[in-house]
């Protein structure tokens, strides 16, 4: 039986029980969660193969037939989305080696952030809507664990808020689920999304349709949901920072790719035409963001936003071009977000504090360090060879395709602002007068540097090494343009 | 001032209660597969009793007869719980397929065992031990 996608779940979780056990030996727990975390990659690399070999993989749990039991489907888009996962926290658990101290390592650290990655893998897996919502408390409780975790002031405050914003999405998402097993009377999406063909979506399904937008938009941060996300994102420390940048958003902006291409794509007159107004919003609220602090962690939390509104316009663009740019974006998006949120960290490690006024002149000492955020800036921003621009390129294209000449407009004049916000980091924080910084080990921010060159590393590579990706990306994006196909793996009529 | 009062009552009733307790949540545990009950509400009860000795006794005296860490319980009951489904694996069918067969054993007679219960004893466990970390973190904070 094919139980190679249950890996990537399966491994970090026994990893997280294991981890309970050894709360004690800091060591022990550091060497294990990395070689699990390996484990777990290459797991989702085999994954990703035998995905581009055999097409869609699913696997029924307990041997129950498709629409009765819970269906785990691997396509395309969740493969590469699991692998890019597992690679991020691999990094992330190697930075955090050096940064997040014992303290924060001998309470559960390290347990949380197997269950976090748990949450997203099976998030992203998962072919059951209320398996999704299973999942995404998973990642959500590990995620107020992590947030809170080491109880200063700042976390407690913004934990309060955030915890009760999910709480109240949660519990929309049941009541969203609940009006949609009334309506289809199932819950398996593959299922879900025949029968709602069945009946041609009448204005009922319609309703859910903007209530599922309202609860993945809390998730993933799309105006006017997104006020919890700047405060939230801003409290906890670096690695943590980085997971939640790079993972917790994504799922949401996922959720919303799955549900709209696989349930809803009957009347996109209505529900793609507010999805697409309220990602230009959200980009537009994303600049105002950038452009507008001096803090270099809250600079790049708004360029979430931004990114999150790009994604979600190309797939409200429904295009085939637009959805396989979504693809390409939303993957490089997650690799650049965590090496940016990680490279700040560093830099924010060095001076002692994030407020980019206090800052300056970092190129003297830590050259290396200045020239790695220069590129990452570049490629966050699009410049063509690095990983940026292929997927706002094709965005943009697939809007023009299909005509919606506004929101691409908007998006490449978006990339101006994002350049800037970023460059300005460069010109006032690394290039800039030198000034005293109290001396930090010089050991501890070339290690903390390197491990967060990996992911820009990681970025540059896949920028240059589009063509070789460009296959795979095609993959997923048929099964988003093509809903049959994901139906007929699952259902296998 | 607190002075200090007499619990006579109190614990000589609990000593019998408890146990009443205890077997009665068993008994749940062991039902849910055909009558209501469960592991889950099978843990709550037990971790009821455990509660009702809190009340009667200290921390102390209770961590004296139970010396259990329910952290490591807790890590337990989900090493249960995945390991049977994980188990599946092992025989080349999907993750949480489970299996039963009919036994004879002595005393009972013909009894059906499911893999279900050890799935279920790891629910136990960790209800048990998630209900005891709370009330015992909150009781000892100060």
């Amino acid at each position: 039986m094919n139980n190679l996608l249950i890996l990537p779940i399966l491994i970090p979780l026994l990893t997280a029980i294991v981890l309970m056990m050894l709360s004690k030996y800091v060591n022990a727990q550091r060497v294990l969660s990395a070689v699990s975390t390996v484990a777990t990659i290459a797991a989702s690399i085999v994954l990703i193969r035998k995905v581009s070999v055999n097409g869609i993989q699913t696997l029924n749990l307990s041997n129950w037939e498709a629409p009765f039991g819970i269906t785990l489907v691997s396509d395309m888009l969740s493969a590469l989305l699991v692998t890019t996962t597992s690679i991020i926290t691999f990094v992330v658990i190697l930075y955090s080696f050096k940064s997040i101290g014992r303290d924060r390592e001998r309470f559960y650290y390290y347990p949380v952030v197997q269950f976090l990655l748990v949450g997203v893998n099976g998030a992203f897996t998962t072919g059951d809507i209320f398996n999704l919502f299973v999942f995404f408390e998973v990642m959500l409780m590990s995620s107020y664990v992590l947030l809170v975790l080491g109880g200063t002031k700042g976390q407690l405050r913004e934990s309060i808020k955030y915890i009760l914003v999910n709480i109240i999405s949660s519990a929309l998402f049941v009541i969203t689920v609940a009006y949609l097993y009334s309506v289809v009377g199932t819950l398996n999406m593959a299922d879900i999304s025949m029968k709602i063909s069945e009946v041609e979506q009448p204005a009922i399904l319609t309703v859910i349709a903007i209530l599922f937008l309202l609860v993945f938009g809390l998730k993933g941060a799309i105006f006017p949901l997104y006020f919890w996300l700047p405060g939230s994102y801003f409290a906890p420390p670096t690695p943590i920072l980085a997971l939640f940048g790079a993972l917790l958003t994504k799922v949401g902006v996922y959720s919303i790719m799955r549900t709209y291409t696989l349930f809803f794509y009957h009347d996109t007159g209505y529900t793609h035409q507010i999805l697409s107004v309220l990602a230009i919003i959200t980009i537009v609220m994303g600049c105002i963001g950038a452009l507008a602090y001096w803090d270099v962690k809250k600079i790049i939390i708004y360029n979430i936003i931004i990114a999150v509104g790009v994604i979600l316009f190309g797939v409200s663009v429904m295009t085939p071009g637009s959805l396989e740019g979504s693809v390409y974006y939303i993957i490089h998006d997650m690799i650049i977000k965590s090496a940016l949120f990680l490279l700040v960290g560093v830099m924010a490690f060095i001076v002692g504090t994030s407020d980019l006024k206090k800052m300056g002149g970092l190129i003297k000492d830590y050259p290396w360090l200045g020239w790695t955020f220069f590129v990452a800036a570049l490629s966050l921003a699009g410049i063509p060879p690095l990983s940026g621009f292929i997927g706002k390129l094709l965005i943009v294209r697939g809007s023009f395709e299909g005509e919606a000449y506004v929101g691409a407009g908007i998006i490449l004049a978006s990339s101006l602002a994002v350049l800037y916000s970023v460059l300005k980091i460069f010109l006032n924080g690394i290039w800039g007068k030198p000034k005293e910084y109290k001396v930090t080990s010089k050991g501890n921010v070339n290690y903390l540097w390197f491990t967060s060159a990996i992911l820009v590393g990681l970025a540059v590579c896949y920028g240059f090494g589009a063509d070789v990706i460009r296959p795979l990306i095609s993959q997923a994006a048929e099964v988003l343009v093509d809903p049959n196909i994901y139906i007929q793996a699952v259902l296998k009529e | 001032m607190r002075t200090r009062t007499n619990d006579l009552i109190l614990q000589t009733i609990t000593t019998v209660v408890a146990f009443i307790i205890i077997l009665f949540s068993l008994s749940l545990f062991f039902a849910g597969h055909y009558n209501p009950g469960g592991g889950f509400v099978g843990g709550l009860m037990t971790s009821g009793a455990i509660v009702l000795l809190l009340l009667a006794y200290d921390i102390k005296t209770v961590a004296s007869i139970l010396p259990i860490d329910y952290k490591i319980l807790i890590a337990v009951g989900l090493l249960f719980a995945v390991g049977t489904g994980a188990g599946a694996l092992i025989f080349n069918v999907p993750f949480l397929t489970h299996a039963y067969d009919y036994f004879y054993l002595p005393l009972l007679g013909k009894t059906s065992l499911h893999t279900a219960v050890l799935f279920d004893t790891g629910v136990y466990l960790v209800v048990i031990g998630v209900t005891m970390t709370i009330i015992q973190t909150i009781g000892e904070s100060e």
